[in-house]
């Protein structure tokens, strides 16, 4: 595939270094001199000095015939210009931009880039999976289905410990899929299996449910 | 009109200060509070530390009961943004944005966003005045 990359920074030219190593054609642009000069004298003729944003300098590294453009600089509105000029002008068929700013995750559908990486909100999750009180861990987000998969830790002062899975009410759309319990094998909960104190279910929902998934497993 | 600027560099603090003379009701943002300092004394509008790209700041501003909206900070992505927030999220009637890049200009004009761009407008102009 010929991948274009916008940015040069951290995350752009490891990118561009990981997928080269798969095999890909890849060109990274990256707007200051010093910055790709580095890059250039590291990857050659895989990286251009230029403004991502700039018609011209797409033009310049062939994106008409890219099969993908990835935007990953530091900042949204130029990630997310990258993408619409690709898009719409050079019509590539498939742009991805990262967003530094969650607030701008809903901005940047509303708009049409349907696929972004939120940077903040991935390095947000592994630290809550770290955190061992957190109720509620994104561990998947299938997006075009609009699926998540989430954990749940069932704590000791949770009111449904000793309940039944049949007597939850659980919102329509999420399924328990995984129950985790210390000492024993993962096994699929059904309707009679009995909640404990330090269970851990893994669940598959959708973003609206994920709250009455929260209460319904642990009580307000 | 209820008109938000984004932007108070010297072409957003000039047309706000003639907006505000007419009559109109003006919010003028910027993210930087010094910029302000290009308002006459007399401004009779709003200034706002703000950034007209965050959605949230913008309902808090008024938006959805604006006239029109327009971009003029120094950045063209952060123009287009704004732009098309105030377009497309909020259904500003009257949306203008600044884009110098003249290629730029041309593929939001052709998605529906009213751009212009000092450069093309600029160099035109001298262009008039050495052919007279």
């Amino acid at each position: 595939m010929y991948i274009i990359i916008i940015g040069g920074g951290k995350v752009g030219y490891n990118l561009a270094k990981a997928l080269i190593d798969e095999g890909h054609e890849i060109l990274l642009t990256e707007k200051d001199a010093a910055r790709s000069a580095a890059i250039i004298d590291e990857l050659g003729s895989a990286c251009v000095r230029g403004d991502g944003c700039e018609v011209t300098t797409l033009t310049a590294v062939g994106t008409s015939r890219a099969d993908m453009l990835i935007a990953v600089t530091g900042d949204d509105e130029d990630n997310l210009v990258a993408c619409q000029v690709a898009k719409h002008k050079f019509k590539v068929p498939r742009t991805i931009a990262r967003i530094n700013n969650p607030k701008n995750e809903t901005i940047f559908k509303k708009l049409g880039i349907e696929d972004t990486i939120s940077s903040t909100n991935v390095i947000l999750e592994y630290i809550r999976e770290e955190v061992p009180t957190h109720p509620l861990t994104h561990l998947l987000t299938i997006k075009d289905k609009g699926l998540e998969i989430v954990e749940i830790k069932i704590s000791p002062d949770s009111i449904t410990v000793g309940k039944a899975v049949k007597e939850l009410s659980l919102p329509p759309g999420s399924i328990l899929s995984l129950l985790i319990r210390k000492g024993s094998k993962p096994r699929v909960p059904t309707a009679s299996t009995v909640l404990q104190a330090e269970d851990q279910i893994i669940a598959v929902t959708n973003p609206e449910s994920e709250e009455s998934l929260r209460i319904a497993l642990r009580g307000a | 009109m209820k008109i938000i600027i984004m932007g108070c560099g010297r072409v957003g603090a000039q047309l706000a200060s003639l907006l505000a003379i007419e009559g109109h009701q003006v919010t003028i943002l910027d993210i930087e509070d010094y910029s302000f300092r290009r308002l006459p004394a007399n401004f009779s509008g709003t200034a706002l530390l703000s950034d007209g790209t965050d959605e949230e700041t913008l309902k808090k501003v008024g938006i959805e009961e604006a006239d029109a909206f327009i971009s003029l900070t120094q950045g063209d992505n952060r123009n287009v943004m704004a732009a098309q927030i105030a377009k497309n999220i909020f259904n500003v009637p009257k949306v203008i944005c600044r884009i110098y890049d003249p290629l730029r200009r041309e593929l939001y004009n052709s998605l529906g966003i009213q751009a212009f761009s000092p450069t093309t407008i600029f160099a035109q102009m001298l262009k008039k005045e050495l052919e007279s």
